[in-house]
């Protein structure tokens, strides 16, 4: 495989893993901004407890991303950055407020009002930010953007703020809540937070359904190249048949209390989502102007990346590993507050 | 000069306000780990739960500070890119390697930040303490392959990326700032206890911080200054034009004079009430009271930095680590004298009035560094100004995030308050202390 093959595969790991991972911190958010019935307050004590040792390194993974694009292709880097400059600084700004609202909760000792203050900046911008980042991609993929002798010739507003782009917003916002409620349910052991969690996971499946639904309609007008790819190609088929069995799947066992399952279909669903959209936007970063081709960085930058990559990918993995099987691989005590 | 607020000088302040408010995050994320984990260490020898209570509360610093630094270190990465674009697209290639190395430090201290902070009594004791090393030790390789990118920024050794890690100057400024990491951290840190023992003078466990910070900013205060004077020989060498903007030294010539404060007139090279050190400059740039060296005026005006404003941070940063120097020098003969902190009145309103001088050396020393590679963004390669974005917005998004990291930088010195004035509460120690 070429070198700027790997390195566009690398950024879509990279993104998948910034989904499940981080989108599950965005979607314990939304059901924060969403608590609700008797035991609101027990389920903003989980979602906390289950997204705080975590966080931290959940979202460094965007910015490995944002590393990869800019060493392996830093025209595709400059064409997003002043495109979308105003999503992405509005996505920032929701990235920040979102993290420092979130530590300033834990550790704000004013009371109650302090918290509710805080709970509410962290749960708002969680919510926010990931219908930034779907429309981001959605904008990526819309072909709207255009660039002409290296300038973006398209504006700032008209390829992002656009029904197809926010459709995408959407989809990307019930993926992640559809991620954090599955999750949760296994990371608490008192039964009727899980059934809580339960419920707003199923409920968000059905979301994450619909607004595939309505961004698949959109792409028609909104992105045609991508949907004709997703409509067309080989693979797409069998792609979506197996996506829609890991949808299944979820839902299946969402109904039926299997927990674990439930966790790992949802999962497996939401990388087949990430992956079937990079295989149908092959071969552009930008449709339709960028390519993985001609925006990758020269051949011998592209190899020392790799390098540097396989380097720190020995490091990371053991901690990741550790970290995860410290603070998720047992059921976790419901601790009072 | 009148400010010329177009596009680029928004652009220019929003990179500024941003980098200015993080490293702040970033300085107390490389050097407050070390102080916890000494901490740690010294309840692990000593059984004193003091220093149990100390370390906790030094990760819970720790945990806010890293917390907002994380954030505003991920608006900079795209910051990069929303206002520097072209700057991007022809260097982004250059300066990619050790921000990629930098992504896999930052991984590894958000990891184990997350497993010391939240495992205590989830992981082994041993595996707590390692924790907290290597957050202390990713921590300070984060600031290290940061700082390969600023030495390219300010004196490429070239654009391939190998040369452009080892950009000539590499060496002089990553010890520069990795000592202004611990030493900012270490003074701020010597502050705060003297505030809380004048308040309260029984407080044990605030004698025990200031015991623990004191060497770490006294031996940074001493060994800095070392340090910058390698630096200045380098940049006399290196960035001839950067070193004559510091000091302001219009005239090429042999025997320089230093001027210490006053202002002066660029026009003739005179100084307004400057006490002048003849040959000062020349023997500090080469060594010798004769030398000669280098005066802007070898250089086209048009590629002069802002002058005035470098200059002045330059004597804002050697004044603050001259200041912190003979405080350091002081403490360290009061107690070899009293074998003891020295911790009488006077010498705690001395630790208050001292302790903000670290992170001010730092914030001007660090202008010093990029104004004083202006009008460059990249030395001798690419001007600032046609690297800027053709986004017209540029002043909403610069008060945008002006608004934003005020209220951030409001809410976090708020809430350190607030931690410290209850530490400052005896009963509360107790509780954690009787845990232990």
């Amino acid at each position: 495989m070429s070198p700027e093959l790997l390195l566009a595969g690398a950024i879509g790991v990279a993104l998948a893993l910034y989904f499940l991972f981080g989108g599950a911190d965005f979607g314990g958010g939304v059901w924060d901004l969403l608590a609700s019935g008797p035991r609101a307050a027990a389920q903003r004590r989980a979602i906390a407890a289950a997204i705080g040792p975590v966080w931290e390194a959940n979202h460094v993974w965007l910015i490995l991303v944002v590393v990869i694009l800019f060493t392996g292709f830093p025209p595709a880097f400059s064409t997003i950055s002043v495109a979308l400059h105003v999503p992405l600084t509005l996505f920032l700004v929701g990235v920040v407020l979102r993290g420092s609202a979130f530590a300033f909760r834990s550790l704000d000792m004013s009371g109650h009002r302090g918290q509710q203050r805080y709970g509410l900046v962290f749960s708002m911008a969680s919510t926010i930010a990931p219908v930034l980042l779907g429309t981001i991609v959605g904008a990526l993929v819309s072909g709207n953007i255009r660039v002409q002798d290296g300038l973006v010739a398209s504006g700032f507003f008209a390829p992002w703020l656009a029904p197809f782009p926010l459709a995408v917003g959407a989809f990307a916002l019930a993926l992640c809540a559809l991620l954090a409620a599955t999750y949760l349910t296994v990371e608490t052991s008192d039964p009727a937070l899980r059934e809580d969690f339960r419920r707003r996971a199923l409920a968000a499946a059905i979301a994450v359904g619909l607004t595939a639904l309505v961004a698949f309609v959109l792409a028609g007008d909104g992105a045609p190249r991508v949907r004709a790819a997703l409509a067309a190609r080989r693979w797409s088929w069998p792609f979506h048949l197996l996506t829609g069995a890991a949808a299944l799947t979820a839902i299946a066992a969402l109904a039926t209390r299997r927990f674990r399952l439930a966790r790992v279909a949802v999962a497996a669903q939401t990388v087949l989502i990430l992956f079937g959209w990079a295989l149908a936007q092959y071969p552009y970063l930008v449709v339709p102007d960028v390519t993985v081709q001609s925006a990758a960085a020269s051949a011998r930058t592209q190899r020392l990346l790799l390098l540097a990559l396989a380097a720190g990918l020995p490091v990371l993995v053991p901690s990741l590993v550790l970290l995860f099987r410290v603070f998720k691989s047992s059921v976790r005590e419901d601790r009072a507050p | 000069m009148p400010i010329d607020w177009n596009g680029l000088a928004y652009a220019r302040s929003q990179m500024g306000i941003s980098l200015a408010f993080h490293i702040v995050f970033a300085a107390a994320g490389v050097a407050l780990p070390a102080l916890m984990v000494i901490a740690d260490i010294t309840h692990r020898r000593t059984r004193d739960p003091e220093y149990l209570l100390l370390s906790k509360q030094l990760a819970k610093g720790t945990s806010i500070l890293f917390a907002v630094g994380a954030v505003s270190g991920t608006v900079l990465s795209f910051e990069l890119g929303l206002l520097w674009p072209r700057f991007m697209g022809k260097f982004g290639e250059s300066i990619g390697l050790p921000f990629a190395l930098e992504g896999f430090a930052f991984f590894t201290e958000a990891i184990f930040l997350g497993i010391y902070l939240y495992g205590r009594g989830k992981v082994s004791p041993g595996m707590h303490l390692a924790s907290g090393i290597a957050v202390a030790v990713s921590g300070a390789a984060s600031a290290l392959f940061v700082t390969l990118v600023s030495a390219f920024m300010n004196g490429p050794g070239g654009t391939d990326p190998i040369a452009a890690m080892a950009s000539p100057s590499w060496p002089y400024q990553v010890v520069h700032v990795l000592l202004s990491c611990y030493q900012a951290t270490a003074w701020a840190m010597v502050a705060i206890a003297g505030f809380i023992l004048l308040r309260n003078p029984t407080r044990t466990l605030h004698r025990k911080a200031l015991a623990l910070a004191l060497p770490m900013a006294c031996l940074t205060a001493l060994v800095q200054p070392l340090s910058g004077d390698r630096s200045a020989k380098h940049l006399a060498v290196a960035q001839p034009l950067k070193l004559a903007a510091a000091e302001a030294h219009l005239h090429t010539g042999g025997r320089a004079a230093l001027h210490v404060g006053g202002i002066p007139d660029l026009e003739t090279g005179e100084f307004h009430g400057a006490l002048p050190i003849p040959g000062g400059l020349s023997f500090l740039a080469f060594g010798d009271f004769d030398a000669t060296v280098t005066g802007l005026d070898a250089f086209p005006r048009d590629e002069w930095p802002p002058v005035l404003g470098v200059r002045t941070a330059f004597q804002v940063m050697v004044g603050a680590g001259s200041a912190m120097a003979l405080a350091a020098i002081a403490i360290i003969v009061a107690v070899m004298r009293r074998r003891r902190v020295p911790d009488s009145r006077r010498w705690l309103l001395a630790f208050v009035a001292l302790g903000p001088l670290g992170f001010v050396s730092l914030e001007a020393g660090w202008l010093v560094t990029e104004w004083g590679r202006q009008p460059w963004i990249v030395r001798g390669l690419m001007r600032t100004a046609d690297a800027v974005t053709d986004f017209p917005y540029k002043a909403g998004a610069f008060w945008l995030f002006t608004i934003v990291y005020v209220f951030l930088g409001v809410a976090v010195v708020y809430l350190l308050a607030k931690q410290i004035t209850a530490a400052d509460k005896p009963h509360e120690s107790a509780g954690p202390a009787h845990v232990a």
